[in-house]
């Protein structure tokens, strides 16, 4: 080490000007003052479950007022094709079919008018092929976009929240390729398509919605009608597990409840019921063309419960051992007694 | 230019002495003392941390790395243009003058010089090509499928592993067998053949990450003279080939190892398992933050990214990977290890490299010096990327060399040319290994496998949760091709892969296991084995997944936890596990039963509370048809630990990991 030859004698200690100690002392308090501040302006004042128990109950109601007051249509209507009576003959085409049952109900222009975004809410739950009757037919759907578009909507979105990889229920339902074919926008349920939403229901209180279906004009539910093994017969109401994000899984275990919840809060304008070929058994997923049968039947209703009790005979169910019948009955959803409805069979 | 050492020792005293005119006093004083002073205890202010720096010498600027340099024959440029000119005596700017080039000005050949923009072209090129194939390792929906369209990747997603000669010569030893894509790493060997390890420094993926990492990284210390001796060649780079040896052998002792060190397996791993979700994590939070604001626009402009990102980058749900913290702390070390030692990894680790530099020395195509015309000036050290000794004086080593021309391209003296059939004078073409040190990393790779299997006993499974992606092959077979490049976790649409730890001991690290818990098997997904390069997941069709014609491919068996199963034990309706049991017929069935149930209220008056009976369906397995996909397990709402788990036991590649007697073939191919 050599010599270092500047190294300048300061003295050990300097005291601070009045200034400066002014300077260094404002400091400090300013940065204890605005620390105070910030933790004043976002104190957690604590308390468990503040803030989940506020807000009121979110519903989303897309009914068509007028829908049940003009007395000359149906409130419900089952268009059935004739193969039951006359074999050999082909059956009726699905677009047909849904056609019929909609002239009876009016038309859809009572449900949709011009320049509306239409939502239509299949059932593409699971990764099975037409053929199997898990998901809403393809042609059915695709009947429904395309008399959406006929009656002037604007846009026809089509979406379901799937149980099974999204890409491959779509696109193995069938669904993505017909509705496309005329014009159907698909959307693929993705993560930031959901938003919590307050349900209040007697078991469902928040829980995350997918956005697309729920913000839209008009929405029509196009279920598939078939078997479930738990609430042993499910179509329009069950369709809306499709609406809900998060693990959906809990809800079995008070599934009946969880359903009627579900048809308080999704109140479509128009359900078309899907039984162009039904699955009888193993139900909801199915996987096996011996559980299905063809039924060449398209249920439309302005009241989903009741289009739920009626589609259930077809698989010789009763509304009254569906309990989540009972319970939107009791809750004035609509009725199970559907033959109190003004019917229409074509 | 004369030898360095006489600047570095006499420029510090020389230059005041010489006149040097400070504009200020104290800098002067300081320059002193710099100058009598071991770097290390400067008295402060240090001159250049003053805010003065105009008015300083040139050379009392930066003499620290002088000081370091090292003590050979080749001058740092830098240090010799100071002393030419010693004093900047105005702060004023230079005019903007046209560039020269420095020592005899001439440029190197045009075609040199447009080919590395063609190389930087490919590199680009390559590297955004391997990132789109990543991307598309997905499944994506489309509505131009008809419904019975077998789901499949339109593209070889695979394909920079398919091109992998390392890949294909260590399954190779293991299986002696050449499996399907993996020919076109013939390909790859042929360009090598041609061109050496053009590879490296043209198309690599993760070469060029650690391209610009190498450029982008280094700290004011890491240029110049130090940047000179990082690129000359080391000892240390021999460590490849000892990899690339103890890889081989440990392939033909039957483990496939190596993977663990392949770059691309390495890119795919760490990019595909980390980087992406992380991105994917980042992007989430930010575009559904700014989806909040309450402006149409931004909303509008938010979602649409979102929409965009989780249909063509991402999937549609945050993808999830255990163990990946591990994966891409190694990444970032690696990527970090450039800040010290440029392309650290494609000159110290990487097997491939080494593969090919092997096969480097048969290339017709490489480097040509005339020594006699060097002037020692170091441009091509410090733009070389192999590390391969450019520069005059020394013996240009091809095996090292990248191909990436850089060297002729700043070479004032037209001293280096590539050419075809060059003459060898100049070089070194045979890796430079030590033969003991080569046999005993042989030796290692040999030890490996011993070494691992006599610490678990394969056939009684390391791990009951040790799940092997469906079409897997039977264990000593699976780890004799998995080279774990994650293209199966990346390609799985429900997130159910996921690279092992330890579960399957050592030997398994990074192997694909299915974690049912986070994600199921899809019923008839069979893309893991479509994208796996060497058969490590077969190939197989939905047919052979389904069990149409044949036995279903079952991957393990599910159990019932009857303590926590929900319609077992609190007598409470569920059976989600059934709804989502993909076979048909399904192997979970119900039993209906009455059950007596509590109330959970007490009567009156403290009384017990009353009793009622409950109708429930309580779900069973048929190990006969059940499949093992985790489906169950995945849907259970026990949320933490679920009711009923699957485990390896019952799956079909195994002879011995049976349950059922019926199931047991020992007269099966394995």
């Amino acid at each position: 080490m050599k010599s270092k030859p500047e190294v300048k004698s300061e003295p050990t200690l300097v005291r601070p000007s009045r200034r400066e100690l002014l300077v260094r002392g404002g400091a400090a308090l300013g940065v204890l003052a605005g620390s105070a501040a910030l933790g004043r302006a976002v104190w957690d004042k604590g308390g468990f479950g503040v803030g989940s128990a506020e807000g009121a109950r979110q519903v989303r109601d897309f009914r068509v007022a007028s829908a049940r007051k003009e007395t000359q249509f149906a409130e419900l209507a089952i268009a059935r094709s004739p193969l039951a009576k006359t074999a050999g003959e082909p059956p009726l085409a699905p677009m047909q079919l849904v056609r019929n049952a909609l002239e009876a109900l009016g038309g859809m222009g009572r449900f949709v008018s011009r320049g509306d975004i239409v939502v239509v809410k299949p059932n593409i739950g699971w990764d099975r092929m037409p053929v199997h009757a898990a998901n809403t037919n393809p042609d059915v759907v695709a009947a429904v976009v395309q008399i959406a578009y006929e009656a002037g909507a604007k846009r026809v979105v089509v979406a379901d929240g799937s149980c099974n990889d999204p890409n491959r229920c779509f696109q193995r339902s069938g669904i993505w390729r017909k509705a496309y074919a005329v014009g159907g926008e698909i959307v693929l349920p993705a993560e930031h398509r959901f938003r919590t939403m307050r349900l209040k229901g007697d078991v469902l209180d928040e829980w995350p919605i997918f956005t697309t279906l729920v913000d839209a004009d008009k929405v029509i539910n196009v279920p598939v009608a078939k078997h479930h093994n738990l609430a042993k017969f499910t179509a329009a109401m069950k369709n809306w597990y499709g609406v809900l994000g998060g693990r959906r899984n809990r809800l079995h275990q008070n599934i009946d409840t969880s359903i009627a919840d579900l048809a308080t809060f999704m109140r479509p304008s128009l359900t078309v019921v899907d039984a162009i070929r039904v699955l009888v058994r193993n139900g909801p997923q199915g996987g096996n063309i011996d559980d299905t049968r063809e039924m060449h039947t398209i249920v439309a209703s302005v009241d989903q419960v009741a289009a739920d009790a009626f589609a259930c005979t077809l698989i010789g169910q009763h509304r009254d051992n569906l309990p989540y019948l009972k319970m939107g009955h009791e809750r004035g959803i609509g009725t199970m007694y559907w033959e109190n409805l003004r019917v229409k069979e074509v | 230019m004369a030898g360095p050492m006489e600047h570095v020792g006499t420029a510090p005293k020389a230059g005041p002495r010489d006149g040097v005119s400070l504009d200020v006093a104290a800098a002067s004083a300081t320059k002193l003392a710099h100058v009598h002073h071991d770097m290390h205890d400067f008295p402060e202010p240090i001159p250049w941390k003053t805010g003065q720096a105009g008015t300083v010498a040139p050379l009392d600027r930066d003499t620290s790395w002088i000081v370091s340099a090292p003590k050979k024959a080749s001058a740092p440029v830098a240090s010799a243009a100071a002393v030419a000119t010693p004093t900047i005596t105005a702060p004023a700017k230079p005019k903007p003058k046209k560039k020269k080039l420095p020592g005899s000005g001439i440029p190197a050949r045009l075609s040199i010089r447009s080919l590395v923009w063609v190389r930087r072209a490919s590199q680009v090129f390559f590297f955004a090509l391997f990132m789109y194939f990543l991307f598309q390792t997905a499944f994506r929906g489309t509505f131009a499928a008809q419904a019975d369209t077998p789901v499949r990747l339109p593209l070889p997603v695979e394909g920079f592993l398919l091109a992998d000669p390392f890949v294909t010569a260590m399954t190779v030893l293991s299986t002696h067998t050449v499996y399907r894509g993996l020919l076109w790493s013939i390909g790859l060997l042929a360009l090598t053949l041609v061109f050496g390890r053009v590879f490296c420094g043209w198309i690599c993926p993760f070469g060029t990450l650690h391209h610009f990492f190498g450029w982008l990284l280094p700290s004011r210390r890491g240029r110049g003279a130090v940047r000179v001796e990082a690129n000359k060649t080391h000892t240390y780079q021999r460590a490849k080939y000892y990899l690339l040896y103890a890889f081989l052998v440990a392939g033909l002792f039957g483990s496939a190892i190596g993977g663990l060190f392949d770059p691309i397996c390495i890119a795919v791993r760490s990019i595909g398992l980390g980087v992406i979700p992380a991105a994917q994590y980042i992007g989430g939070r930010a575009l559904g933050g700014a989806s909040m604001v309450p402006s149409r626009g931004v909303q509008g402009v938010a979602d649409h990214t979102q929409d965009f990102l989780a249909s063509a980058v991402w999937q549609s749900h945050q993808f999830y990977f255990h163990q990946t913290w591990l994966i891409v702390f190694l990444l970032i070390a690696v990527l970090f290890a450039n800040r010290f030692i440029p392309r650290f990894w494609c000159r110290v680790l990487c097997p491939l490299g080494a593969f090919l530099g092997v096969f480097a020395r048969f290339a017709l195509f490489g480097m040509e010096k005339d020594h006699a015309k060097c002037t020692d000036c170091n441009l091509c050290l410090v733009n070389c990327q192999g590390a391969d000794s450019p520069q005059g004086g020394v013996k240009w080593r091809q095996d090292e060399c990248h191909m990436c021309l850089n060297c002729e391209t700043a070479c004032p003296e037209d001293v280096i040319k590539f050419r075809f059939l060059p003459n060898r004078k100049g070089t070194v073409t045979k890796p430079d290994t030590e033969r003991r040190t080569a046999l005993a990393a042989a030796g290692a790779g040999a030890l490996f496998l011993p070494a691992s299997r006599i610490a678990d006993a394969l056939d009684v499974n390391y791990h009951s949760k040790v799940i092997r992606p469906p079409g897997a092959v039977e264990e000593r077979g699976f780890l004799e091709r998995c080279i774990r490049c994650a293209e199966c976790m990346k390609v799985c649409p429900n997130n159910a892969l996921h690279p092992a730890f330890l579960e399957s001991g050592l030997e398994g690290v990074w192997t694909p296991i299915l974690i049912a818990r986070i994600g199921y098997c899809e019923h008839s997904c069979v893309l893991c084995g479509q994208v796996c390069p060497t058969g490590a997941i077969q190939k197989i069709t939905e047919k052979e997944k389904l069990g149409i014609g044949v036995p279903p491919v079952k991957i393990g068996t599910a159990f019932y936890d009857h303590g926590r199963c929900l319609p077992w034990s609190m007598q409470t309706p569920c059976i989600v596990c059934e709804e989502f049991c993909p076979t048909s017929p399904k192997a979970i069935w119900v039993e209906e039963v009455e059950a007596p149930v509590r109330d959970s209220k007490p009567g009156p008056n403290g009384e017990q509370p009353a009793m009622k009976t409950v109708k429930l369906q309580r779900p069973h397995v048929d190990p006969a048809l059940c499949i093992g996909c985790g489906a169950c397990e995945k849907v259970c709402p026990v949320q933490d630990q679920p009711a009923v788990y699957i485990t390896s036991v019952g799956e079909s590649r195994s002879k011995t990991n049976v349950i059922l007697l019926e199931n047991t073939n020992y007269n099966q191919k394995s």
